[in-house]
């Protein structure tokens, strides 16, 4: 088994116009800034981004949003200081955003990945971002009944790989990364290191049957 | 700016003053803004581990210019360090940490609070601006006290401290104190009650900027 593809250009080539596209990353930490690169590279166009933020300045997601290449962004927080693409294309309705608190739009993301059909969150209970969703209460406490969140595609960035796929982060660059690996199709990892030995399995975070290929890029923000 | 005529604590004050409620041994989670300046003021002696949702517990110190990691910051994007102790880990076991009532305390900045401890800090009624929600309701669902330390007032003088909110809410009955520039108030089941006031306001004087009734 080999996983590793020679290039970024090659990792991304299977994403298709209007694909959903996951986006690992917290801020400008975790953030697959080569795969986006690619991606904006290869053109494809009408996507729905699901990353927990919208990009800053004229990098990573927001590079796609300023050209006009993202259909409807799905986040907890699109409004970072120097977000002023998102904020742009927003005002000016080009863009549609569904926002979800950040801890439901991880389990979402799990939940896909976990084989769930969703689960109960008292997040957002009693809130405008609970209207029309399904509500329970169970022991006197209100629960809303979230949907699970799969994804076509998952670009994420890791420290380290190897050929089976197997990842581990470096610091806070972990945060969603792991988790949209389990969740996409597809899920593509940006390593600054690919390690030619296998990783020693007490290190893996991320095992290798989340991921579908993996490509090298050793520049680090 | 501060209410006309009263004395107010200005951030770092505030930042202190909410400090000595947070004890030794708490696991915190502070928000973005004027919270994050709360771990600057703790009391010597006191061991808290800082939570910061983007998948660290045990957040050091801001590293020395020149040597900040780019993948290791707080919620607020900032450079941080790891304390001796700390622990890195995925978003879903970050926010398994809030929901799940493994952190103690949050304190959070807020547009208002309501007498019933309603708190709205997520959104305004300005639809062309988008709104950003963040961390926040997991937060307030999941962590037993919710601190909320902002101004007493908004710039134009408008209360924050109401019978109601009217922005959209974060959580319903959520708010166990609000530490502001005039006064601390406790969310009781009969609404607002008082704490203290800062050195030299009247209850009379603070009761007058809030729309809430304050208890005493």
């Amino acid at each position: 088994m080999d996983k590793s593809v020679e290039n970024l250009a090659t990792a991304v080539a299977p994403i298709t116009d209007g694909a959903t596209v996951m986006i690992g990353g917290f801020g400008s930490s975790g953030v697959p800034l080569g795969l986006i690169d690619a991606l904006f590279e290869q053109g494809a166009n009408g996507l729905t981004v699901i990353s927990n933020n919208a990009g800053a300045a004229e990098v990573g997601i927001a590079r796609l949003i300023k050209a006009g290449r993202v259909a409807k962004v799905i986040c907890s927080y699109p409004r970072t200081p120097g977000s002023i693409w998102f904020e742009k294309r927003f005002e000016a309705g080009e863009i549609a955003l569904e926002i979800v608190p950040q801890g439901t739009l991880a389990e979402r993301i799990r939940a896909a990945g976990a084989g769930l059909g969703g689960f109960l969150t008292p997040t957002a209970y009693g809130t405008k971002l609970a209207e029309g969703k399904e509500t329970r209460v169970i022991d006197g406490r209100g629960y809303v009944l979230e949907a699970p969140l799969p994804a076509d595609f998952a670009i994420i960035r890791a420290e380290c790989g190897d050929r089976w796929g197997n990842l581990r982060f470096h610091a806070t660059a972990r945060n969603f990364n792991p988790v949209m690996a389990m969740a996409a199709k597809n899920t593509i990892a940006e390593v600054r290191v690919l390690s030619e030995a296998a990783l020693p399995p007490e290190t893996v975070v991320t095992p290798g049957i989340f991921v579908q290929s993996v490509v090298e890029y050793g520049e680090r923000p | 700016m501060k209410a006309m005529g009263l004395n107010a604590l200005d951030d770092a004050q505030l930042a202190a003053r909410v400090a000595q409620d947070i004890p030794d041994g708490a696991y915190v989670n502070l928000g973005i803004g004027k919270p994050t300046h709360v771990s600057g003021y703790v009391p010597e002696g006191r061991e808290v581990i800082y939570h910061s949702e983007n998948g660290i517990l045990g957040l050091g110190p801001t590293p020395p210019l020149g040597e900040e990691d780019p993948e290791l910051i707080d919620a607020s994007k900032r450079f941080v360090t790891a304390a001796p102790g700390a622990a890195y880990f995925e978003h879903s076991d970050s926010f398994a940490m809030m929901r799940g009532g493994h952190i103690d305390i949050a304190v959070l900045g807020a547009y208002q609070v309501a007498e019933n401890g309603d708190l709205a800090n997520w959104a305004t009624l300005d639809e062309t601006f988008p709104p950003a929600v963040g961390g926040a309701m997991d937060l307030v669902v999941g962590v037993p006290s919710i601190f909320v330390m902002m101004r007493h007032v908004n710039r134009d003088g408008s209360p924050k401290i109401l019978k109601e909110c009217t922005y959209p809410l974060t959580g319903l009955g959520v708010v166990n104190r609000v530490y502001t520039d005039l006064a601390v108030l406790d969310v009781t089941g009969d609404g607002f009650r008082l704490v203290e006031l800062t050195d030299g306001n009247s209850l009379e004087a603070v009761q007058a900027v809030t729309e809430a009734r304050i208890l005493t």
